[in-house]
C-alpha cells in the first residue's frame, strides 16, 4: 500500500492544515514509512478479539446537572485572538 | 548552604522542618541555580518573583504538618497553571494563559509546594527527544548536546541538573521513564486512573498519565501521594484506596515473583543494555526475590499498535485548536482558509505528522483496517500482561533499547526515533504502572535505567522493588555542570 500526494492532499483537508506541495510530499514519504511499520498488525489474525475500546473498566458516574463556574465570560474571552468583549470574532461566514 | 540544590526532597523537607532551613533558602537555592542553567533550555516560562514572595509568605506562617512544607518545583508544562502561561511546548498555544489549575498541580500547591516555573516538553509530548518543542530542544546535564529524552525532557533536565528537587511529567508511551532513564533519574508513570488528568493538555486520552520524576525512589513515592488522587472532574479517574506511598515504603520484597519476558530481547539491542538487565536480575534475586521466565507474546505489536491509537486520539482531541478561542490564529480569506492556515502555521512536523496519521487511520474506509484491528491488538497485549500476572508479581526489564542520542541524530528518521519507545510503550497500552530506575552507565559514560512493570493499582508493590533494587545498586549521577560557566 503506498499514500500518494492526491491522499495527503485529501486527509490535510480533513484535518484542516495546509500543506503545499514540498510539504506534501515530505509527509507522503513519511507516513508511508510510519505504515509500512505498522503493516505488521496484518501478521495477526484477531477476527475472533474484542477490540479494547477503555482501559478503566468503569461505568461513567453521574452527578447533577448544575452550574459550577460563575461569570467567567471575562476570563475566557480575554484569551482569544479576536473579539469585540462580548463574542468571538471570525472571518465572516455568511455572505 | 551552598549545597541546597543537591539535596533530596526528603533531606529538604527535614531541614525546613526542623528549621535548619526556610522555604526562602531553599527556593533561592534553586532560582539561582536555574537561572545560571540557562543553556539546558529546561524552562520555558519562569514565575520565580512571585515563588520568592510565597517562600516568604510560608516562612511567616509556616505549615510543617503539610507534605511538600515551602518546597519550590517546577513541573513540565503540558499542567494547566491558573493565571500562568501554560504553552505544551507549542506555537498554538503560545500566548495560552489558563482560567483554571489541573488536579494534579493543585494538589501539589495544597500541600505546600511553591511553582518555581514551566519546563520544556516535546509539542503536545510529541516526541522522545525534546527536539519537537516550539521554545527550542533541551541539554541534557549529562553532556553536551546529548539529548535529555522525550516528551518530559525539559523535567528531566531539570531534576538531573538540579534545577528543581522533584517534578511531574506526563507520560502517554514512555515520556517519564525514558527521559528519567536518559538523564539517570526516577520516573513513575502510575496506573491508567491514578491521577487524575483533568487540566492536563490532552494528547492521547486513554493513555496519558501524570506521574513523578526523583532523584530517588522515596522522594518519587511521596510525590506519587501527593497527586494521585480520585477526581470527579476527569470521568476515568478511578477511586480506590491510595497507600501512604512514602510511609509504606519498604526493602523487604523477600518472595516475591519477578517476570523477566524473553521478547523483550530485541534484534540489535547492545550487549550493553543485555548486560544491564543481567545485572539487574541477580541485583533483584540478591535483594531475595525470584526471578521467572515469561513470554508476552505480542510484544513486537505494541509499537505499531500505539502508533495508530495515540496519533488518533491526537487528531480528534487537537482538533480544538482552530484559531478561534483561544491561541495563535493566522489570518485567512474566509473562515477555512483561518483555520487550515492556523494549523498549519501553529503546529510543528512532528504534530502534524501525527494528526495526519490520525486522521488518516480514523477516516472512511480505513477505520476498520487501522483503528479496530489496533484496539483488537490493544487487548491482546492486555492479555498477555493478564496472563503473566497469574504467575509473578511484577516485571523487570530494560527502560530504553540504548543510552540517550546526540541531538538530531534521529530527527529526520521518524521510525527509528518511536523505536525509543519499544519497552514502554507496552505499559500504557495495558494501563499498568511503570517505574524506570538508573540502574548504570554505558561506556560512554551515560545513565542506563532499568523498568519495573506492575499489576494495576500496585504502585506500592514497584516502588518497594525499586527502593530495593536502589539500595544495592547504589547508582551514582555523574553531573559534571558542564553548561554553568
Amino acid at each position: 500500500m503506498s499514500i500518494d500526494l492526491k491522499t495527503i492532499k485529501h486527509i490535510s483537508k480533513l484535518a484542516r492544515i495546509s500543506v503545499d506541495e514540498q510539504r506534501a510530499e515530505k509527509l507522503a514519504g513519511d507516513l508511508n514509512s510510519i505504515f509500512e511499520f505498522i503493516e505488521k498488525l496484518n501478521e495477526l489474525k484477531t477476527d475472533n478479539v474484542e477490540p479494547l475500546t477503555s482501559i478503566a473498566e468503569t461505568t461513567l458516574k453521574l452527578r447533577s446537572d448544575e452550574v459550577k463556574s460563575k461569570n467567567i465570560r471575562e476570563q475566557i474571552i480575554k484569551n482569544s485572538p479576536q473579539d469585540n468583549e462580548d463574542y468571538f470574532v471570525v472571518p465572516k461566514v455568511i455572505e | 548552604m551552598s549545597d541546597i540544590t543537591k539535596q533530596s526532597l526528603t533531606q529538604l523537607i527535614e531541614n525546613i522542618k526542623n528549621k535548619k532551613l526556610s522555604s526562602t533558602d531553599v527556593t533561592k537555592a534553586f532560582i539561582d541555580r536555574s537561572e545560571k542553567s540557562e543553556e539546558l533550555n529546561a524552562y520555558i516560562t519562569n514565575d520565580f518573583t512571585s515563588a520568592l514572595d510565597k517562600a516568604k509568605k510560608f516562612d511567616q506562617k509556616p505549615n510543617f504538618n503539610l507534605k511538600l512544607p515551602g518546597i519550590p518545583m517546577a513541573v513540565k508544562d503540558l499542567f494547566c497553571t491558573k493565571n500562568i502561561k501554560t504553552t505544551a511546548g507549542s506555537k498554538i498555544l503560545n500566548n495560552f494563559v489558563p482560567t483554571y489549575e489541573s488536579t494534579v498541580t493543585e494538589n501539589i500547591w495544597n500541600e505546600g509546594a511553591i511553582l518555581l516555573g514551566k519546563l520544556n516538553c516535546d509539542e503536545f509530548a510529541m516526541g522522545s527527544s525534546n527536539e519537537t518543542s516550539f521554545f527550542g530542544n533541551v541539554q541534557s546535564p549529562i553532556d553536551k548536546n546529548l539529548v535529555p529524552g522525550g516528551s518530559s525532557g525539559g523535567s528531566a533536565s531539570a531534576v538531573a541538573g538540579q534545577l528543581t528537587p522533584v517534578t511531574i511529567g506526563t507520560d502517554t508511551g514512555g515520556s517519564i521513564r525514558q527521559p528519567a532513564s536518559f538523564t539517570g533519574i526516577v520516573g513513575l508513570k502510575p496506573t491508567y486512573g491514578s491521577c487524575s488528568r483533568y487540566g492536563i493538555v490532552a494528547f492521547a486520552s486513554s493513555l496519558d498519565q501524570a506521574g513523578p520524576m526523583a532523584q530517588n525512589v522515596k522522594d518519587c513515592a511521596l510525590l506519587h501521594e501527593v497527586i494521585s488522587s480520585y477526581d470527579p472532574k476527569d470521568s476515568t479517574s478511578i477511586d480506590f484506596k491510595r497507600n501512604n506511598y512514602s510511609k509504606e515504603l519498604t526493602n523487604n520484597i523477600k518472595g516475591k515473583k519477578i517476570g523477566i519476558p524473553k521478547e523483550y530481547r530485541v534484534d540489535g539491542m547492545p550487549k550493553e543494555i543485555e548486560d544491564l538487565w543481567q545485572k539487574g536480575i541477580q541485583n533483584i534475586k540478591d535483594c531475595g526475590a525470584e526471578t521467572i521466565d515469561i513470554s508476552l507474546p505480542n510484544t513486537s505489536y505494541a509499537l505499531p499498535t500505539y502508533y495508530i491509537v495515540a496519533p488518533a486520539e491526537a487528531s480528534s482531541n487537537l482538533a480544538r485548536y482552530d484559531g478561534v478561542k483561544y491561541g495563535f490564529r493566522a489570518k485567512g480569506e474566509n473562515l477555512i482558509d483561518m483555520y487550515e492556515k492556523t494549523r498549519s502555521e501553529g503546529f510543528g512536523a512532528e504534530v502534524q505528522r501525527r494528526i495526519m496519521i490520525g486522521t488518516y487511520v480514523l477516516s472512511s474506509g480505513y477505520y476498520d483496517a487501522y483503528y479496530l484491528k489496533a484496539q483488537k491488538v490493544r487487548k491482546l497485549i492486555k492479555n498477555d500482561f493478564d496472563e503473566a500476572y497469574k504467575k509473578v508479581d511484577a516485571i523487570l526489564t530494560p527502560s530504553t533499547p540504548s543510552s540517550a542520542f546526540k541531538l538530531g541524530e534521529k530527527t529526520n528518521d521518524p521510525v527509528s526515533m518511536y523505536l525509543n519507545d519499544i519497552f514502554t510503550v507496552p505499559v500504557n497500552l495495558a494501563g499498568l504502572p511503570g517505574i524506570s530506575i538508573p540502574a548504570g552507565h554505558d561506556s560512554k559514560g551515560y545513565p542506563l535505567g532499568l523498568q519495573i512493570i506492575g499489576k494495576a493499582f500496585d504502585e506500592q508493590n514497584i516502588l518497594n522493588i525499586a527502593y530495593a533494587m536502589e539500595e544495592k545498586i547504589n547508582f551514582k549521577n555523574k553531573i559534571t555542570d558542564w553548561w554553568i560557566k
